[in-house]
């Protein structure tokens, strides 16, 4: 019953995206609009539709129906309801229905807000949404049917990956991630939109898809620290980033979605870099439709990788079509994407961003390449590789801290150029704070380049960014005689934007100052005691107290209980543990984290003896590694403060 | 709009240049990053096969852990076990625990360098997971394995 209904659902839907994308040509070449609203509500029937099959999906696990082939692949009587639930994203079939769902929901909201926008952008980019549903209507009919018929009906099923639930960040990251990602898809289309209708003069399109944008990036930073946070909770390495190809998958479109987040600034201020913008948009689609088949197809080996099948194909075949399709159009509007301003002086802040577009796409290139190049290796020449940390490490880093430094120098410039006075003034004065934060780096005990470096510039754009906060709200101050915190408030309401921007600024140095700090001076100890005897790590001392197993519900679970120690008295106790899933050969490491503000203790329970009279426990301090969860949240803050409705303040426009 | 001394066509051939130059670096060490570390996947025999160019380079050992290899001492951290594609061995070394439960005949991929004495140092030890449910046999439960750490919870 829920079976037939939902699959029947998404092929009416496949009916009925067919239906709207036809109706928007038709509607616009011949002049009669009144068709129109045909093609809006088909973008709202394939909403109603997608949800329909979505819903059945979540309501066929909850109620463990084993006759729909995904049921039997990822449920099982004995999860708990939560995993159960979120179960919808945990492998292949699912994740395809998932994503098609947010594609929907997001090609809704675009008509329901725009539809009443005269013109012929907003038809278009709804036909171009519905072109990618479309896409995603036949994966869910061919490669990735989630409903297909079991026979015989099993009694239980294998419950999903374990690795996928053993954590409560199944719950979050994945969503976010898919947010993100398909996000992207709404500036992509108001961009296809804008070319096809002739409007990409106006630039009417970026600002009609800036919240759009924003919301999206914002949804991929925190889905891309929720993923970094899940690997160290779970995989018990005690590390958060390995640059494995599905975490390059997250990052490649959220670096093309930061520099246009920047390029689209200069483009509407300066009214340059429109074909930049135009490539920078339909690239980070492009990344996002390329992250997903890496991580779904099974090209590479992980745990996003569910099965090797025949949908890769499909996922090359459309990136060569929206590939080729977008080239097209934007070489046929060329002339129309002509600049109508000019650089002006290397000193302002538009080079700035040029040169921060320049280091975030090579960075994606880097990034890009390191991950496709197993790859193309195996298929060239039949040799099975992979490309090292030490490659993305050594590549990055130079960029990496040359991008901080950008951080502090953009917000300090002006527009157009500045004078020689300017730039003293501006330039100098966060050099405090890079000698402040190299002076702390040295004592800690960095002494590699980058680290150095990475802490000096963080310093810099530290003192650059929070001094901007200051000299606007010391001039609030001064002029209207605010309180510091009403100046603040009305500075940052004022313009959301560019203090939005600023805060994400922050909280990114936040994440920096994480993962300098956590990669140059964490420390570890591995060791194998009996109850009662002690590890240490850099002046942390443990007490392996006891040994213990518990039978739950769906998973066995062996822990330790360690005692954190101070001197002689006990400040606490740790339980790193290992849960063993019925399906599973291995067992999942479950560590056990103890943060404080300078950082964390972590403990992960490596190996035991069976019957409990010793255990290879392997701590680990790592320094700061609180700031990037912190700093992301930072980040998204500062993407909400610029997303946020505008109010009074923010009619200001700046001359151009 | 204010008015520039430089106009734009004597500005052209330098910033050209100038990418060209940024440009031409870029994928210079790209390929020069890439060149040195670039790991190669390798089974016991292709690896021997490789004789000399094989010692002291980053590889990754695919293959089954031999029966009746391991050895693992809890004290020095100490673990060896030879891997097996069926028709060549190779003998690892490789310090920290072995994952809880790691047993003969599973599939693992070590990441190390193969050195002169012919004994594998490994840095990171991955075990292989088969994607096809397999029922636990009898005495590999963790229930019966474990058992004096799990009793009496019943289920």
């Amino acid at each position: 019953m829920t079976r037939l209904l939902a699959h029947d659902s998404i092929l009416v839907s496949l009916v009925v995206v067919l239906f709207g994308m036809a109706t928007v040509p038709v509607a616009l070449r011949t002049g009669r609009r009144n068709l129109l609203p045909y093609a809006f509500a088909a973008v709202y029937t394939n909403f109603f539709l997608i949800s329909v099959a979505a819903i059945g999906m979540v309501y066929a696990l909850v109620t463990h129906d084993f006759s729909i082939g995904y049921v039997a692949q990822v449920g099982s009587r004995s999860t708990p309801l939560l995993f159960t639930v979120i179960s919808l994203w945990g492998a292949l079939e699912g994740s395809i229905l998932f994503w098609a769902w947010v594609l929907s929901m997001y090609a809704a909201a675009v008509v329901w807000i725009n539809s009443r926008r005269p013109g012929n952008l907003v038809p278009y980019a709804a036909a171009t949404l519905l072109f990618v549903s479309f896409f995603f209507a036949i994966l869910l009919l061919g490669p990735a049917d989630p409903f297909g018929s079991v026979s015989p009906v099993p009694a239980d099923g294998p419950g999903p990956n374990p690795l996928l639930q053993n954590h409560i960040l199944m719950a979050i990251h994945p969503p976010l991630l898919y947010l993100g990602y398909v996000g992207m898809s709404v500036p992509f289309a108001f961009a296809i939109g804008a070319m096809l209708s002739g409007e990409v003069e106006t630039d009417d399109w970026m600002r009609l898809t800036r919240r759009w944008t924003l919301s999206a990036w914002g949804f991929l930073s925190a889905a891309i620290i929720a993923g970094m946070w899940w690997s160290y909770e779970v995989l018990g390495w005690g590390g958060y980033w390995a640059w494995d190809p599905v975490e390059n998958a997250s990052f490649l479109p959220w670096l093309t979605a930061t520099a246009f987040l920047h390029s689209a600034m200069v483009q509407e201020r300066r009214g340059m870099l429109r074909l930049w913008n135009l490539n920078l948009v339909v690239g980070t689609f492009l990344l996002t439709i390329l992250g997903t088949f890496l991580t779904r197809s099974g090209i590479v080996s992980s745990v996003h990788a569910f099965t090797t099948g025949t949908i890769g194909y499909f996922f090359l075949a459309f990136i060569a079509i929206v590939m080729l399709a977008s080239l097209a159009m934007v070489a046929g509007n060329s002339e129309r994407l002509r600049s109508t301003g000019r650089f002006d002086s290397p000193a302002s802040r538009e080079t700035v961003f040029l040169l921060n577009n320049l280091f975030l796409t090579a960075f994606m290139f880097t990034v890009l390449t390191g991950t496709l190049f197993p790859l193309v290796a195996e298929a060239i020449k039949g040799v099975k590789v992979s490309v090292g940390e030490p490659f993305f490490n050594r590549m990055s880093l130079p960029i990496v801290v040359t991008l901080l430094f950008l951080m502090g120098v953009g917000p300090a410039l002006p527009w157009k150029s500045a004078s020689k006075a300017e730039l003293k003034a501006k330039l100098l004065p966060p050099a405090i704070g890079a000698a402040l934060f190299l002076v702390i780096g040295v004592v800690a005990g960095a002494r590699n380049v980058y680290s150095l470096l990475a802490f000096t510039f963080a310093g810099y754009a530290a003192f650059a960014n929070l001094r901007e906060y200051w000299i606007g709200m010391r001039a609030r101050h001064t002029a209207h005689g605010e309180g510091w915190g009403t100046a603040l408030v009305r500075l940052v309401g004022g313009n959301k934007h560019r203090y939005g921007g600023y805060t994400a600024h922050l909280g990114v140095i936040l994440v920096a100052l994480g993962v300098a700090a956590s990669s140059t001076f964490r420390t570890e100890h591995e060791a194998t005691i009996k109850p009662g005897e002690t590890i240490s790590v850099s002046g942390h001392t443990l007490r392996l107290k006891s040994m213990w197993g518990r039978e739950e519900k769906q998973r066995s679970v062996v822990g330790a209980t360690l005692e954190v120690m101070n001197g002689a008295a006990v400040r606490g106790t740790m339980e790193p543990h290992m849960n063993f899933y019925p399906m599973s050969q291995a067992p999942v490491p479950t560590p056990a984290v103890r943060s404080g503000f300078l950082g964390d203790l972590y403990v992960n329970l490596q190996a035991f003896r069976p019957d409990g009279s010793n255990a290879t426990i392997r701590v680990i301090y790592e320094p700061l590694v609180p700031w990037i969860w912190f700093g992301g949240g930072v980040v998204v803050f500062g993407a909400l403060i610029a997303i946020f409705p505008s109010g009074m303040f923010s009619a200001r426009r700046v001359e151009a | 709009m204010t008015e520039t001394k430089s106009p734009k066509s004597k500005r052209r051939p330098w910033v050209i240049g100038g990418v060209v130059v940024v440009l031409g670096v870029f994928v210079y060490l790209l390929y020069g990053g890439l060149d040195k570390n670039v790991v190669f996947f390798l089974t016991p025999q292709e690896l021997l096969a490789k004789g000399t160019a094989g010692y002291d380079v980053p590889v990754r050992l695919g293959g089954q852990v031999k029966a009746g290899t391991v050895k693992w001492d809890d004290k020095t951290l100490r673990l060896t076990f030879q891997v097996t594609d069926g028709k060549s061995e190779v003998a690892v070394q490789s310090s920290g625990a072995p994952p809880q439960m790691f047993r003969d005949g599973m599939g693992v991929v070590v990441e190390g360098r193969f050195g002169r004495d012919h004994v594998f140092n490994s840095t990171g030890l991955m075990v292989k997971h088969s994607n096809e449910y397999r029922a636990p046999k009898a005495g590999e439960k963790p229930q019966e394995m474990y058992k004096t750490l799990i009793k009496g919870s019943g289920s």
